[in-house]
């Protein structure tokens, strides 16, 4: 007898997603549209002002935040990137990039801070995020798609899907790593719940909640290539057409400049929480 | 009244502690309560008042509930039962608005790791009590840096904690908490952090600073030099979690209440603690104008002693007149006092500890008078008091004594 026909775990998750595609439809268009937006708004930004610009700005940001070496790269490789002719498939990944990190933080930071509060929260979050973490990437691609079909959002939920647990693990680490004493003295100075941890918890957890930052942006990165393959559009799709058509130049090219802006966007938000460690550690 | 008064005192921690109450009444040891409840009891019915102003010492070793103890005054830590009244107000009955009011403005707390919010400088961890609460900037401003200055930090103030010594962070640490102007200061083993030498310095530093201030301070150690130096009174913890004794340094050193006490005081240099005051008593004395030099030789030969002090009527201390002087004196046939009244007779307070005086008693001839803050004389130290002070601190340990070099000679004989 097959047992399967008792319990089928990948039939009931398909129930569970056609369900919610049947019922949940206004949520799924509320969340696109602001998806859609927030794309929108960062694309503007990046593709707006001519490449060279651009290319000051970033250079500039990576002088003030990281250093001269970091700048120096940062002219080459995205020069290079623009020499490449992948100026503008380069900036539409990082707005998926940057769309998908803005709401993993809106979410994933108070969802650390929950965590870190309460054991009972933390026991359920994290085979929760241990699950986010180790399911096989493309699987996301599957109900993404069929809650938002295909195109960029689909895209920038996987990602957000993928890169969110590194936030909420360091903001709960940082959280329960703040020093008894240091917990102890704002109390004993009478702070407010409130006060405790905007006043004492957050700014000393900062370092590693900014190491989760860092974390949440690199996997974002990675994940956001993977979502080429339902037409989110940017890189992704360049490094998609050389797979699909064999072309070694096209694909080569294509991977290129993802590391270089991975690296940009590493060694920037490293520099930040480091001076934010400095700060705090001396 | 008591500022704070402590009644009947339990901290129990474990499962469903307050069945374990009972069990301590009964008699029942710690250890088997642990084993038939899970219930670890930190402290065991405590009772105490601490007065307004003074310096009241906990003391006990580690898993003695001392810093437990310090942690249910300002309820960081919620004690199982009992009272602690504040004022007249029990801090255990108190709603979370009553008890931030008591935490913000009645009682600072300093820890023994400094607590310090690492990505603030020096007066912003000062001010933060004051910006808790919701002081406005600039008057918190003011009131921080004046505290810094009064724990002598003017000039750090931007610095970052992380670049200060142990030292100067435990200031910090002391300055965030006067800042506030608070009526009480906890100070959970607020100087064991820092090493030997900064220690004694921070404790002279409070000891000055308490002159100044008249604060209430509790002070919790396992540190009984410390203790005894700092306490006006001082509380001592059994490893039971219940109070052994209450008293001051020198009551705890001369009568200790039991065994662990007198244990303990065992290896205390109590010279340090016992105060002219205790070994001294009255001395001979003689008013002058008053009295002449008949009545300075009686005075001598009533008490059996070989000088007299000399004072006025309102008792400020005019000399010493010693027999050898008087009698040569008398031969003269002179009445006035006058011309053989000495003055270079060493004075002291009476709070001073006899460490202080053994080498100028050894040096001196006559007894060491005692002369209160308002300069009345209040009686004399003789040399012999001080030297059995000393030396009772040596009965009964292994100490070597000297011997003289004939014995050395006699034993080098018998042995060869």
């Amino acid at each position: 007898m097959d047992f399967r026909t008792f319990i089928d775990i990948g039939g009931s998750f398909e129930t569970i997603v056609t369900w919610l595609r049947n019922n949940m439809g206004w949520l799924f268009s509320i969340i696109s549209d602001t998806v859609n937006g927030m794309l929108g708004v960062s694309r503007w930004v990046l593709q707006t002002p001519p490449t060279f610009v651009m290319i000051a700005i970033f250079t500039a940001i990576a002088w003030f935040l990281a250093s001269k070496g970091v700048a120096i790269f940062t002219l080459i490789g995205f020069s290079l990137i623009w020499y490449m002719g992948l100026w503008t498939l380069t900036m539409s990944t990082l707005a998926l990039v940057f769309s998908s990190v803005v709401i993993a933080l809106l979410l994933g930071v108070p969802m650390g801070i929950w965590s870190a509060k309460s054991d009972k929260v933390w026991n359920i979050m994290r085979p929760t995020l241990d699950f986010m973490q180790t399911l096989p990437a493309f699987v996301y691609l599957i109900p993404a798609v069929l809650f938002f079909r295909l195109g960029p959002v689909p895209g920038v939920i996987a990602t957000l899907v993928f890169s969110l647990p590194p936030a909420v693990r360091l903001t709960n680490l940082g959280i329960r790593q703040v020093p008894k004493e240091i917990k102890e003295a704002a109390l004993s100075f009478g702070c407010t719940n409130k006060q405790m941890l905007l006043k004492a918890e957050l700014p000393v957890a900062l370092p590693t909640i900014m190491a989760g930052i860092n974390q949440t942006i690199m996997l974002a990165l990675s994940m956001v290539v993977i979502a080429g393959m339902i037409g989110a559009g940017g890189l992704g799709n360049e490094v998609l057409r050389g797979i699909t058509q064999l072309r070694i130049d096209v694909g080569f090219e294509g991977g290129i400049a993802i590391v270089i802006l991975a690296i940009f966007l590493d060694r920037v938000t490293q520099a930040l929480g480091t001076a934010s460690r400095k700060r705090t550690e001396g | 009244m008591a500022l704070i008064q402590v009644n009947d005192l339990y901290k129990i921690f474990g499962p469903n502690p307050k069945r374990a109450i009972p069990m301590i009444n009964k008699g029942i040891s710690k250890g088997e309560i642990l084993k038939k409840t899970g219930c670890t009891i930190a402290i065991n019915g405590a009772t105490f008042a601490i007065e307004r102003k003074e310096t009241f010492v906990v003391m006990g070793l580690s898993g003695s509930g001392k810093s437990t103890f310090i942690r249910c005054l300002n309820r960081l830590i919620e004690p199982t039962a009992g009272e602690i009244l504040i004022d007249g107000e029990d801090v255990m009955k108190m709603d979370q608005d009553k008890l931030r009011e008591v935490r913000r403005y009645k009682m600072s707390m300093v820890f023994q790791n400094f607590g310090l919010l690492p990505h603030r400088n020096v007066v912003g961890n000062v001010e933060f009590g004051l910006e808790i609460s919701n002081m406005d900037k600039e008057e918190r401003r003011k009131k921080a840096l004046d505290a810094i200055k009064l724990v002598g930090l003017d000039g750090f103030e931007e610095s970052l904690t992380s670049e200060l010594s142990g030292g100067m962070q435990q200031r910090v640490g002391l300055a965030r908490a006067l800042a506030n102007d608070p009526e009480i200061l906890l100070m959970d083993e607020a100087f064991s952090a820092l090493d030997p030498l900064i220690r004694t310095q921070m404790q002279d530093e409070l000891l000055e600073l308490q002159a100044r201030l008249h604060k209430t301070i509790v002070f919790i150690t396992h540190d009984l030099d410390e203790a005894l130096k700092l306490g006006d009174r001082i509380a001592i913890l059994g490893p039971d979690g219940r109070v052994r004794q209450i008293g001051t340094p020198e009551e705890i050193l001369a009568q200790p209440a039991d065994e662990y006490v007198k244990r303990f005081v065992q290896n205390v240099d109590r010279t340090r603690v016992i105060t002219a005051a205790t070994v001294g008593g009255r001395a001979a004395t003689i008013t002058y104008p008053r009295e002449d030099l008949q009545a300075a030789i009686r005075a001598m030969e009533r008490n059996k002693t070989s000088s007299v002090f000399v004072t006025d009527a309102d008792r400020h201390l005019k000399g010493i007149v010693t027999i050898d002087a008087a009698v040569a004196l008398q031969k003269k046939g002179e009445k006035d006092l006058a011309s053989i009244i000495k003055n270079d007779v060493y004075t002291t307070s009476p709070s001073t500890p006899i460490s202080d005086l053994l080498a100028t008693a050894i040096a001196t001839g006559y007894p060491i008078a005692m002369i209160d803050d308002n300069g009345h004389f209040q009686g004399a130290v003789s040399r012999a008091a001080i030297i059995a002070e000393v030396n009772k601190g040596y009965e009964g340990s292994d100490t070597e004594m000297p011997q003289t070099l004939s014995d050395l000679q006699d034993a080098l004989q018998d042995g060869e």
